[in-house]
């Protein structure tokens, strides 16, 4: 058994060491905001935060996880969607389909932490994640809202 | 207020009977739970009618069958059921009626198929009479409570108002005698120009849940007992299930079945879908590959391009004499054009892989399921479940993406339901991988394409013939849809006159005919369906005739449009949009489209640079005609992200066969467009009334041949099979 600090709470997990953290999430403790999309990291779609930093959890194994660390998915983002990256998207109505849109709104929250105001190279360089309905411009504009909303 | 307070707004019809209501993640379940709440004697609100049902509250409820992925029908559908009704928008919220429930009630929803850009054209008209209707009966039950004329009543924004006496009642108050006022025989819609409410750029309904991970998908489902299910069908096309050593896996942590779904398929039934997929990937599997099992690309491409030089084929649009004009032309010395396009197969890859859960047992079977058509998930269930169909439901849920994958092909289904049969009384969830959903596609059909047009001294086009070699989706899907051996999809964007899409040219002498040729890959409706090469074909195949005449590209087709002048202003909104009679910034280069298809005109103008072999594209302005519009907000996301789905084909998109099998098995090898390569798209509406056309797919059509258009004004080359990953662009 291991344990597990998701979103504030610890967790007593009885699950194989190579689990990758997104199975965990989603069927040992029952957070399914957090999507599968591909397996193997290149979607996004599994996003969530490792000690802040944007992580694919589809292939990072249990085993590779401390105790110590903290895990933050999309239901621990913000207590009630207000998360300024979560009202951003909001405020632009982003999501089509949403199924990619969790992953993507980790992503953005982590990138805003590290650089607040991201200009179209950074978010070009560091949102890859793969969006089928075609929301890119409006996730653009709404990282640039949610970005001036941070700064005011 | 807060984002999750909002939440409660929304219902969504998921759970089932007795043992599931209420369990479901919260979910809203209003039939059957209903009905065992009326049992017990609780006052739940009743129906005004079939699409409306209010509260005392005043909440609205609108009930709406076609299926929400992404489109934004829910919403769309929604704003022209409570225009009718006169309601209080932001009282307003939805639930999916269940399929059975339709068929029980003489299909009082009419057809639940979301496909083919139909969810708000088809049903328009009757969703909007059941809110005028269901507001009749709400004046109606209000005037009988005042005792005065309906006539002296009537209905704004969820209140009643006696005018005379000033009196007024909340639609709330009066629901529940309005569900027993008797229906009107006959309403009058609204003429669009008075529209309060559709036809506003309103927020979508279903926003919050996607933002905070609330929203469940079918992927997310969980049932009390649920086990989980992976799969492997047969990755050879055509090829079947030998054998497989449950032994081998059994001891494996969570395993609880190995199970033989079909003719081709093994499933590992287990309690998480992990370990399923674990087990499954060391389950020793013998297949019989069967005869397909040396197929390859080059085989596909080579039976293709016999097609086009054959002399039996379907014709589709026929003026004059092509054929003749061509030989004559060619003979005088004449200036005859020829090209050949190629257009590759296709997965849909939506970004939530497919999946069902279903529950059997030996009386009734339930399927919870990510759809595009409900009946067609209910009449797949009830055929794997060997039960009759009154004794199967279908419980939809969000879709993450359908694109025309989980309409009519119910795989996914069948194989729940035999899995879940193996199970008697255990729901189970059947959740594909990301592989498993490559290689078992419904895939975009590929063809080839040969044009040869001949000019006149004057640069007129006199003769134009179009082969299209290739598969027919409807041969292998809807059979019944053919005509005399004809498959009249194929012509997509291409016939004479017909108002789901005819040709914007007049050329006095014209031949489009059809080479079928349909290889063993398993074809389908992929969003824009034939639309999208037909129009690659076309629009760049003019553009070459434009350059052989010495025209530029636009005053070429404006030449041939005269006859077609709702084309013609969506082209010229494009073009004036981008800029068309002003140059460029230097080492820019600007590209046009344009098609009708699925009801709608649309156009596209495409600014692009190539440097270092590399294609930016710089922007794109689109225009689209679709007669009414009743969501200007969702007709621009729709619009934006038909570039992304158009544009990831034409840049990326290609499934290649080897060994009689899919060579992509992922997004590693299937790319598509990311936020980098995506393009600034600015849209254009023209509404000109009258029709109603689709949004969803038409415009995906055009981004690929104004860009190509763009490619070759600013490389001088024709880059004629797709996908472009494949071509040095220089």
């Amino acid at each position: 058994m291991v344990q597990l600090t998701v979103n504030g709470q610890t967790h007593d997990i009885e699950a194989e060491p190579d689990m990758p953290l997104l199975w965990v999430l989603r069927e040992q403790i029952g957070l399914t905001g957090t999507k599968f999309g591909c397996g193997i990291a290149l979607c996004g779609a599994c996003t969530v935060h490792i000690d802040g930093v944007a992580t694919r959890s589809c292939v990072m194994p249990l085993s590779a996880i401390g105790a110590e660390q903290k895990i933050v998915t999309i239901e621990g983002l913000s207590p009630d969607g207000s998360h300024p990256v979560q009202k951003a998207w909001l405020a632009l109505d982003v999501p089509q389909c949403g199924y990619c849109q969790t992953g993507m709104i980790m992503a953005v929250a982590s990138l805003l932490e590290t650089n607040p105001t991201p200009s179209d190279d950074d978010i070009d360089a560091e949102i890859t994640n793969i969006c089928r309905c075609g929301t890119y411009n409006r996730v653009r504009a709404a990282i640039h809202m949610a970005a001036d909303g941070k700064a005011g | 207020m807060s984002l999750v307070q909002s939440v409660s707004r929304r219902n969504f019809i998921v759970g089932s009977g007795a043992t599931v209501a209420g369990l479901s993640l919260g979910f809203h379940v209003p039939f059957l739970a209903s009905a065992s709440a009326q049992e017990a004697g609780a006052n739940l609100p009743p129906e005004i009618n079939a699409w409306v049902v209010v509260k005392p509250d005043g909440t609205i409820v609108v009930r709406i069958a076609r299926s929400e992925m992404g489109q934004g029908t829910l919403t769309g559908l929604a704003q022209l059921v409570v225009e009718e009704l006169e309601g209080d928008w932001s009282k307003v919220t939805t639930e999916y009626p269940p399929p059975g429930e339709n068929l029980k009630r003489d299909r009082v929803w009419g057809s639940y198929s979301t496909g083919g850009s139909r969810g708000i054209r088809d049903s328009h008209d009757y969703v909007r009479k059941g809110g005028a209707a269901a507001r009749h009966m709400l004046v109606a039950a209000a005037a009988e409570q005042w005792g005065v004329p309906a006539g002296d009543c009537a209905a704004a924004n969820s209140v009643i108002t006696h005018g005379p006496s000033g009196r007024t009642l909340r639609f709330g108050e009066v629901a529940e005698a309005a569900g027993r006022q008797t229906p009107p025989a006959e309403v009058t819609l609204k003429d669009p120009k008075d529209w309060k409410i559709a036809g506003k750029p309103l927020p979508r309904l279903d926003t919050v849940e996607k933002l905070t991970g609330k929203q469940v998908y079918g992927a997310d489902l969980k049932l009390p007992g649920m086990l989980n299910a992976a799969i492997k069908a047969c990755p050879v096309f055509g090829g079947t299930l030998v054998s497989f050593d449950a032994a081998a896996i059994e001891k494996m942590p969570g395993v609880k079945k190995v199970v033989k779904v079909d003719e081709r398929s093994v499933a590992v039934v287990a309690d998480t879908w992990w370990r399923a997929k674990a087990a499954l990937d060391a389950l020793p599997i013998a297949w019989d590959e069967g005869p397909n099992k040396n197929l390859s690309s080059a085989d596909i491409s080579a039976m293709l391009a016999e097609g086009l030089e054959a002399q039996e084929a379907f014709i589709g649009n026929s003026q004059g004499d092509a054929k003749a004009e061509l030989a004559r032309v060619q003979a005088a010395g004449g200036k005859v054009i020829t090209a050949t396009y190629a257009f590759p197969y296709q997965n849909h890859a939506t970004m939530e892989p497919m999946n069902a859960t279903a529950r059997w047992t030996e009386d009734r079977c339930e399927v919870w399921v990510p759809t595009q058509n409900g009946e067609a998930s209910l009449a797949a269930a009830a055929e794997a479940a060997g039960l009759p169909v009154g004794q199967c439901e279908v419980y939809k849920i969000h879709l993450g993406g359908g694109f025309g994958r989980r309409g009519n092909f119910q795989d996914y289904v069948r194989q729940s339901v035999s899995i879940a049969k193996q199970m008697p009384g255990i729901p189970v969830k059947l959740l594909w991988t990301r592989e498993e959903d490559m290689l078992h596609g419904a895939y975009h059909p590929t063809t080839q394409a040969k044009l040869t047009g001949a000019l006149d001294a004057d640069g007129n086009l006199t003769a134009l013939h179009l082969r299209i070699s290739g598969q027919s989706i409807l041969a292998a899907v809807r059979p019944q849809g053919m005509q005399g051996g004809m498959d009249p999809v194929v012509f997509q964007g291409l016939t004479a006159s017909l108002p789901e899409g005819h040709l914007a040219y007049t050329v006095p002498n014209l031949l489009i005919d059809h080479a079928m040729r349909n290889p063993p890959v398993p074809p389908g409706f992929w969003r824009g369906v034939n639309l999208n090469q037909n129009a690659i074909y076309v629009e760049c195949f003019i553009d070459e005739l434009a350059h052989a005449a010495g025209t530029e590209p636009l005053a070429f087709r404006r030449k041939l449009m005269a006859n077609h002048p709702k084309h013609l202003a969506v082209l010229e909104a494009a073009a004036n949009g981008i800029g068309w009679d002003t140059p460029p910034a230097p080492g820019r280069h600007r590209g046009l489209g344009q098609i009708m298809g699925f009801g709608s005109y649309v156009a596209a103008a495409a600014e692009v640079s190539v440097e270092k072999g590399a294609l930016k594209i710089h922007r794109i302005v689109a225009a689209t005609d679709p007669g009414h519009v009743v969501n200007p907000a969702q007709v621009e996301r729709q619009v934006e992200g038909s570039f992304v789905y158009g544009l990831s084909a034409c840049l990326y998109g290609e499934c290649t066969l080897a060994g009689g099998r899919m060579e992509q098995e992922n997004f590693d090898t299937y790319e598509v467009l990311r936020m980098a390569e995506m393009p600034d798209v600015e849209t254009i509406m023209l509404p000109s009334g009258g029709f109603w056309g689709g949004v969803g797919e038409p415009t995906i059509a055009v981004a690929a041949p104004a860009v190509l258009n763009a490619l070759f004004a600013a490389t001088g080359k024709r880059y004629r099979t797709m996908p472009l990953k494949n071509h040095e662009l220089a």
